[in-house]
């Protein structure tokens, strides 16, 4: 029954997608040469002008130019030409260091403020305020204060992905059930090692939901954060490319992006389920 | 004429007084024909060349006696008799052997537009190693994080827009840094584009409600289109509005009809033709020949604490920007810069630009070899008028003291030295009078330039 289930859906995900770059491909066929103009000026202009090839380009096209990434990922051509695989590499390196940095930092603040409730009450306005501010915001104040790019590009990561950690920890730390810690009470169970066998597995899974949002987020962030300063990373490939006006690569970086994303989810994900227990 | 030249050639003159005799010295008349800065086949000829000239000079100090020598003997047998009791090529080597710098790996930003010529194509073409720097040209993302990287220290030197250092040396828009320009990357390469759709609206007078983009508010894009609309009678603060864009969103939104036009750097202006979005209006050429565009700029720090290397690199960028000003190099240049590792753009477009025939988007093909030069001499009158322009709108408030600023930040001195050291021949002076717009600019007055225009803003 489940099989059958999975094979009919993965059947309407196959078709959906072919709908999807069936209509992509007919909207952005070629309308055939536009207006006359003499072969010297036409030889000046691009196909967009002088056949009237759509901006955008087509499936075809993107699978083409996906196919040459693909084939050579690691290429270094300089400082400001190197290969998907090595681009993503760097972008993943920084959202590493970046997100465990916020871990060390969100989980044991997360655990303190969520075994004290006034801390709780106290910090709240502070990290409510801090809570929404865009990545794009901090980037300016980072860059001025701490007067290096790939620094400042992991702070901005540190920076906006604490914040769903650290209140999800605080969350599942301040809710373990009551009974659970009076039981370890009564035991006479210290304070350290109360926390770390009975409060860290009762709220392990609420953690872990907040370290699955943050890595999100920091995917988010860093992709807008390399577009901003330049230099490594898929994001910079981004902007590299938004300049050179190529859609095509554009659209190839943020599959990638997509597919990248996906990967660290499900990676925090399968952390998730290891530390889920039936109440 | 030019220190290029052949100290040999009987009708050279070596000495005071200019070659066409209508001034008083050569460096006048230099000034009133354009600077020219003609690169000899290689730098080992043109210091053999300066040389040769002092020995000559030194041996006929009367210019009569050595032409009328030359003349009789013919060059080739002057040069050899000189070779025989002076060592020349020894002497060059001397000459040529300058200090080593301190620091040989240096980075240099960029924005990818084809101002930056000079800085980029001195990587690729090898002008960087010649001089003994291992040199990353890097690519930025904005003017805002050249500037922040630069005052950073992550970048060495940067290309930047001219008016840019002498905005962070007053500490408009960020803090107060002194910073220098040792060198012009480029004058003229830029030009207002329009949107098809105005294609028949070539008035400025009939664009007020329009929409334009600039690349930076400190820029010679901004007070250029300023001015050109000023003149043409239109407020540029109340009668248009002008949005800071980046230069490849300038294309997109042209695209999407979200601008009616935009005074942008070259390749974009050509990009918008490229893919048939827009026309080239006016060339900025036409609004001031000559007028510089984008710099390049280094704090005053790396100056004084790695003075080989910033002379050195200096010396690069001069010799790129030599090089990058004969018109036969244009196409051998264009295909250097156009992969993705520098500019990322079109060869067709770049060469477009650099050589000066290209379509003008309305189906006509036009030729200004001129459209984009090269000329290295940062003129302290140019930042004079850039300054001008900070007061007129409102970007300074109160007293400036023009020539001040412009020598602190444009170093003319420095650069004629080290121009001269390489057998260039700057210009005498580095203040100089130009017009803009048929309206003469007198670096000596510029309060009342200021004054002269109608419109500007109430400071």
């Amino acid at each position: 029954m489940t099989s059958s289930l999975r094979l009919r859906a993965g059947l309407v995900s196959i078709a959906l997608l072919a709908a999807f770059l069936g209509v992509w491909h007919l909207a952005t066929r070629s309308a055939g040469p536009t207006a006359a103009m003499s072969p010297e000026y036409a030889k000046l202009m691009g196909l967009t002008a002088t056949q009237g090839k759509s901006a955008m380009p087509g499936p075809l096209d993107v699978g083409a130019k996906l196919w040459e990434h693909l084939k050579r990922p690691f290429y270094d051509n300089g400082p400001n030409d190197k290969g998907l695989g090595i681009q993503l590499a760097y972008s993943i390196a920084r959202v590493g260091t970046g997100y465990l940095l916020a871990v060390l930092v969100a989980i044991p603040l997360g655990f303190l403020i969520g075994m004290s409730p006034l801390l709780s009450k106290a910090l709240d306005p502070f990290i409510q305020v801090l809570k929404p501010i865009s990545p794009l915001a901090w980037m300016p104040l980072a860059l001025y204060t701490i007067k290096d790019s790939s620094i400042s590009a992991i702070f901005v990561i540190f920076i906006c992905s604490i914040w769903p950690m650290l209140l999800n920890t605080v969350f599942g730390v301040a809710s373990v059930r009551k009974e659970w810690i009076n039981v370890a009470r009564t035991l006479e169970v210290g304070t350290f090692r109360r926390a770390f066998t009975v409060i860290l597995p009762a709220a392990a899974p609420t953690i872990l939901t907040g370290m699955r949002i943050s890595i999100g987020i920091a995917w988010l962030v860093i992709v807008a954060a390399e577009m901003l300063v330049g230099g490594t990373g898929i994001g910079y490939f981004v902007w590299n490319e938004w300049n050179n006006l190529s859609i095509t690569n554009v659209i190839i970086a943020i599959l990638l992006i997509g597919v990248v994303g996906m990967l660290l989810d499900q990676i925090l994900a399968r952390f998730t389920r290891m530390v889920t227990f039936p109440e | 004429m030019s220190t290029f030249d052949n100290p040999f050639d009987p009708d050279r003159n070596l000495r005071a007084g200019c070659v066409c005799g209508q001034h008083q010295s050569a460096a006048e008349h230099e000034q009133a024909s354009a600077l020219r800065c003609d690169p000899v086949e290689s730098e080992e000829k043109r210091y053999e060349g300066v040389v040769a000239s002092a020995v000559m000079r030194a041996m006929f100090p009367q210019d009569v006696a050595r032409r009328a020598f030359l003349k009789s003997v013919g060059a080739s047998t002057a040069l050899a008799a000189l070779s025989q009791f002076f060592p020349i090529k020894t002497a060059t080597e001397v000459f040529a052997d300058t200090g080593t710098p301190e620091k040989k790996d240096l980075k240099v930003g960029f924005i990818p537009i084809t101002c930056a010529t000079p800085i980029i194509m001195a990587a690729p073409l090898g002008f960087y190693s010649k001089h003994g720097l291992n040199v990353d040209v890097v690519k930025t993302a904005g003017w805002a994080v050249i500037r922040d990287k630069t005052i950073n220290k992550e970048y060495d030197a940067a290309h930047m827009l001219a008016p840019m250092p002498i905005a962070i040396s007053l500490g408009l828009g960020a803090n107060a840094i002194p910073f220098t320009v040792p060198a012009i990357e480029n004058i003229n390469g830029q030009g207002i584009t329009l949107a098809m759709k105005h294609k028949d609206k070539r008035d400025p007078k009939d664009w007020k409600g329009m929409k334009f983009a600039i690349p930076f508010d400190y820029s010679m894009h901004n007070y250029l289109l300023r001015y050109y609309l000023a003149e043409n009678g239109i407020d540029p603060d109340t009668d248009v509005q002008l949005r800071s864009v980046p230069p490849p969103e300038m294309v997109a939104n042209l695209r999407a009809d979200n601008i009616d036009g935009f005074l942008a750097p070259d390749n974009i202006c050509q990009r918008a033709i490229y893919d048939g979005v827009g026309f080239m209006h006016l060339l900025s050429k036409e609004i001031w020949d000559g007028h510089p565009c984008c710099s390049f700029a280094a704090s005053k720090e790396f100056i004084t604490t790695a003075p080989n290397s910033f002379a050195a690199l200096t010396r690069a960028i001069v010799d790129a920007t030599a090089y990058a000003s004969k018109a036969e190099n244009r196409k051998q240049i264009a295909e250097a810069i156009a992969p993705a590792n520098y500019i990322n753009a079109p060869v067709t477009v770049l060469e477009q630009v650099l050589t000066g025939t290209y379509a003008d988007g309305l189906g006509g093909v036009k030729t200004d070899a001129k459209r984009v030069d090269f000329d290295p001499f940062p003129w302290q009158s140019f930042a004079v008028w850039m300054l001008t322009q900070m007061k007129r709108w409102g970007q300074i408030k109160g007293d400036v003291d023009y020539k001040a600023v412009a020598e602190q930040v444009y170093l003319a001195t420095d650069t004629k030295k080290l121009m001269t050291e390489m057998g260039l021949s700057p210009p005498e002076s580095a203040y100089k009078s130009f017009a803009v717009m048929g309206k003469t600019f007198d670096p000596t007055k510029p309060d009342d330039y200021v004054a002269s225009f109608k419109i500007r803003k109430a400071s």
